[in-house]
């Protein structure tokens, strides 16, 4: 495999060309006159961050699987190839094959942040596909979009012929079968997309329209052809044991951000915090069968080489086999030389022990994730994490020879007050102050190291947060302050660092996650003017974005700061997550009595997901 | 027990740079499941040393580097075993036995041949390959190095050991050890600018073809191939 999409010259001149040349240890390659349908998988980002998302190499494996289909990778070129690229217009190529992504039958794009928008807007542009999902002919690869974001796709509608809704392994072969059909017959683009639109889980925007009320809120949302349902329930894999997973995963030739094998160990989250998407959209929980996964490990750490494993899930503390295994892990990867990392893991006597096992306890730092700084503001998020129980934690773990410590918050949440922002303050001190107290003088390796850091609270659709105004971007940066002065005036605060977020950033971030189909004049705006990789801090133009808002008549504070009302129409509720408004109500309504909500397997709280029959909400029923 | 690996880098691989490669191979031994030499600690290491770090951008027919094993059937056994876990462009071309005394690849490296050649549309105008001749023949060649603080002068003919030109490529061998490590390229940038050209930065396609160490015979220093002072077993 030696003809490359670019040619050595250029090669040689960008950053990184192994991030363009495929050819990596199992990579999948095929015979391109032998498979009936080409589908380029795309994550809108730079290679080393695409290349460490699980999804894409699950469905990369899904796809590989059937003998007529090739499934190959896509990702956003640097901005140094870019500019090649424009100039001497150069299309997009997928990484197996090399060929011009134009030339494929899908291009399917994970969109898993808001920041990406723009880059997905590139990806097209340099693949030489319209923008536009209605300017797209016969000849165009079918574009459809899938992962989070999708959960309100219609500040990008306009760019995707098909969003897929939930978990790819369960529709896209019926999907792929669809398409040869209608291909076969001498269907048409159009034909094709209707048919698609009446299949569970596929959202097709050009059969949809939305009528505004005069006060920019929406009126209606309804489909408007024939079949079309009004409502797009999401996809869902109820046995996440018997279904797809890469046990030879892409090992990259450049170091990535997750440069190791990833067991995802469960998916979705029995918590419920108030202000996480993730913990709504994914639910029911549902669990891998543990001698499965430890057959996953052995082979995937075989087939790649890798010198690390990694748990993937929402809180793997809540997986229930999740000690026995650890254990296998333990003696297996010491055997194999092979380092274990275990996030999401709350702090109690197991997981230190463990931690203890697996890493060197001076080098290493405990991480807490209160989300809030009082006891009260946490009840309201429905952050089950007291200070009891962070304190004891971090006593068991001074004990044990940490003296690292790294807590996370969030600022601008619903009902927060003066007195909950400087509660940040006094638990850094608190814990600061337990170590002095635990450990005596001369039994002290060095001062204790506290980092704490703040992200402001961006509300997301499908969570009980999803009417909650957000904060100003002046309200941010005046919390940020206040954390600080607060923080400096703590007795220990020498051993405190702070670090906050960027508000610009996250405004945008708040326009879009609950933004409508009206923003996609903006994003098209913004990309035109050279907006692209907005995640990078370096790369991000808050001006242009502010003066397109300006352009285009949109309201930044209708989007983010205003309260929404409970019986508006909101730009996503033709989705059905599962998890049903009333439930959000009613947990919107708790927050703000500070009420918190039981976990999942401690008692149901009715939000709707029972729905997909099984998971979490059967476990006990057999 | 310490073994010398040599391999062909060639194609798509030649954009892999050196730091990269040591990764590729440390996972690779780990797929072919070679029982090889860990350090101790917290994040135990492969005992590995390369022999001449490659630039990104040239192929070669004759890297090194050495791994311990601690046990292993043979040596033809560990070399199947590796190609069969390699990507296309790597290929491992002979694994050999160290004798106990033997200096890491890296300390060993003497000296490098290399074949250059210009890439299409970026060959000088006229006769280059009589200039090149004559340019290489004159006793004193004096080149400027730049390093991180300052440009400095110093003559690079001790460093030139042989060449050849052939047809449109010049063969060349140089001196790469640590001392005095030559890029092949630093010679054509020397002749550049003598001849007044300016040469590309994409001009120049090379080739490394074999890895020297050196060892006295007859009171005279030869060069042989890095992988002769191994045997197979």
């Amino acid at each position: 495999m030696n003809n490359t999409a670019l040619k050595d010259e250029i090669l040689l001149q960008v950053e990184k060309p192994a991030r363009y040349i495929g050819n990596e240890i199992n990579a999948v390659m095929k015979d391109r006159n032998k498979v009936a349908v080409r589908f380029a998988m795309c994550f809108p980002d730079v290679y080393e961050i695409g290349m460490s998302h699980l999804g894409i190499q699950i469905l990369y494996d899904m796809f590989n699987r059937r003998e007529d289909v090739w499934c190959e990778r896509v990702y956003s070129p640097w901005t140094d190839l870019d500019k090649i690229m424009r100039q001497e217009k150069i299309p997009l190529f997928a990484l197996e094959s090399q060929d011009p992504v134009k030339n494929f039958d899908f291009l399917g794009i994970t969109i898993q942040y808001e920041m990406c928008y723009t880059n997905i807007l590139q990806i097209l542009d340099l693949s030489q596909i319209p923008l536009l999902a209605s300017e797209r002919t016969q000849d165009d690869p079918i574009v459809i979009g899938g992962g989070p974001c999708t959960y309100n796709p219609e500040p990008i509608a306009a760019f995707f012929d098909i969003f897929y809704i939930g978990e790819g392994e369960t529709a896209y072969y019926q999907l792929i079968d669809l398409y040869k059909t209608v291909k076969n017959s001498g269907g048409s683009r159009k034909e094709f997309l209707l048919e698609a639109a009446k299949m569970p889980g596929m959202y097709v925007p050009m059969f949809y329209q939305t009528e505004y009320n005069e006060d920019g809120t929406i009126k209606a949302f309804y489909p408007i052809a024939e079949g079309v349902p009004e409502t797009v329930r999401k996809e869902i894999v109820m046995d996440v044991t018997d279904t797809y997973y890469p046990e030879k995963p892409v090992v990259p030739f450049i170091k990535v951000t997750q440069d190791r094998v990833v067991l995802e160990i469960q998916r979705g989250c029995i918590r419920g915090c108030r202000f996480c998407q993730a913990g709504q959209i994914y639910r029911p929980v549902r669990e891998r069968d543990v001698e499965t996964l430890k057959e996953y490990a052995v082979k995937m750490l075989k087939n790649t080489g890798h010198e690390e494993i990694s748990l993937s899930s929402l809180s793997s503390s809540d997986y229930s086999s999740l000690q026995e295994l650890v254990n296998f892990l333990i003696e297996e990867c010491a055997r194999k030389k092979v380092n274990i990392s275990l996030p999401s893991l709350r702090i109690d006597a197991f997981s230190l022990d463990v931690m203890s096992k697996v890493q060197d306890v001076r080098k290493s730092s405990l991480t807490f994730a209160p989300e809030a700084g009082s006891q009260r503001l946490r009840d309201v998020i429905n952050k089950g994490l007291t200070e009891e129980v962070i304190l004891q934690g971090a006593h068991d773990a001074f004990v044990g020879g940490w003296n690292r410590v790294k807590l996370y918050f969030m600022l601008g949440l619903p009902t927060e007050t003066e007195e909950d922002i400087r509660g940040i303050a006094d638990l850094c001190n608190e814990i600061a102050k337990l170590y002095y107290e635990t450990i005596p003088k001369e039994e002290r390796k060095g001062k204790i190291q506290i980092v704490a850091s703040t992200s402001f609270f961006i509300p997301k659709p499908f969570t009980p947060f999803q009417w909650s105004p957000m904060n100003t971007k002046e309200d941010f940066i005046d919390k940020a302050y206040l954390t600080r002065s607060a923080i400096m005036t703590q007795l220990n605060q020498k051993s405190i660092k702070y670090n906050w977020h960027e508000a610009d950033v996250s405004m945008l971030e708040g326009l879009l996650a609950r933004g409508d189909r009206k923003l996609s004049e903006v994003l098209l705006k913004v990309y035109q003017k050279g907006c692209m990789f907005d995640a990078w801090g370096e790369m991000f133009k808050n001006d242009i974005w502010m003066e397109t808002l300006e352009e285009c008549g949109i309201d930044l504070s209708f989007y983010t700061t205003r309260e929404r009302e409970l019986d508006e129409i909101l730009p996503w509720d033709f989705i059905d997550c599962g998890v049903t408004k009333t439930f959000l109500i009613r947990e919107w309504e708790k927050a703000q009595n500070a009420q918190g909500s039981p976990n999942c397997r401690v008692q149901c709280q009715g939000c709707g997901a029972t729905v997909f029959q099984g998971g979490v909400c059967y476990e006990n029923q057999n | 027990m310490k073994i010398r690996i040599k391999f062909s880098k060639t194609g798509v691989m030649k954009f892999i740079g050196h730091l990269d490669m040591m990764r590729y191979f440390q996972k690779a031994i780990r797929r072919a499941e070679i029982d090889v030499t860990y350090t101790g600690g917290y994040s135990p290491h492969q005992v590995m040393s390369f022999a001449a770090p490659l630039g990104v951008g040239l192929e070669s027919q004759g890297e090194y580097f050495d791994i311990e094993v601690n046990s292993m059937l043979n040596c033809e056994d560990l070399k199947q075993k590796l190609n069969s876990a390699m990507s296309d462009g790597i290929e491992i071309l002979s694994v050999k036995i160290l004798p106990d005394d033997a200096g890491n690849a890296m300390a060993s490296v003497a000296a490098a041949k290399y074949k250059i050649c210009f890439r299409k549309g970026y060959e000088p105008d006229g006769n280059w390959q009589q200039i090149l001749q004559a340019f290489l023949e004159q006793d004193c060649i004096m080149v400027e190095k730049e390093t991180k603080k300052s440009k400095k002068e110093f003559n690079l003919k001790p460093y030139l050991f042989s060449w050849e030109i052939i047809d449109n490529s010049v063969i060349l061998t140089v001196d790469a050890s640590s001392s005095g490590n030559i890029k092949p390229s630093l010679v054509f940038h020397a002749y550049a600018v003598s001849q007044e050209l300016t040469l590309s930065e994409f001009a120049l396609q090379v080739t490394r073809l074999e890895t020297y160490t050196s060892k006295m015979e007859d009171g005279k220093q030869i060069f042989i191939p890095l992988d002769e002072i191994g045997y197979t077993a």
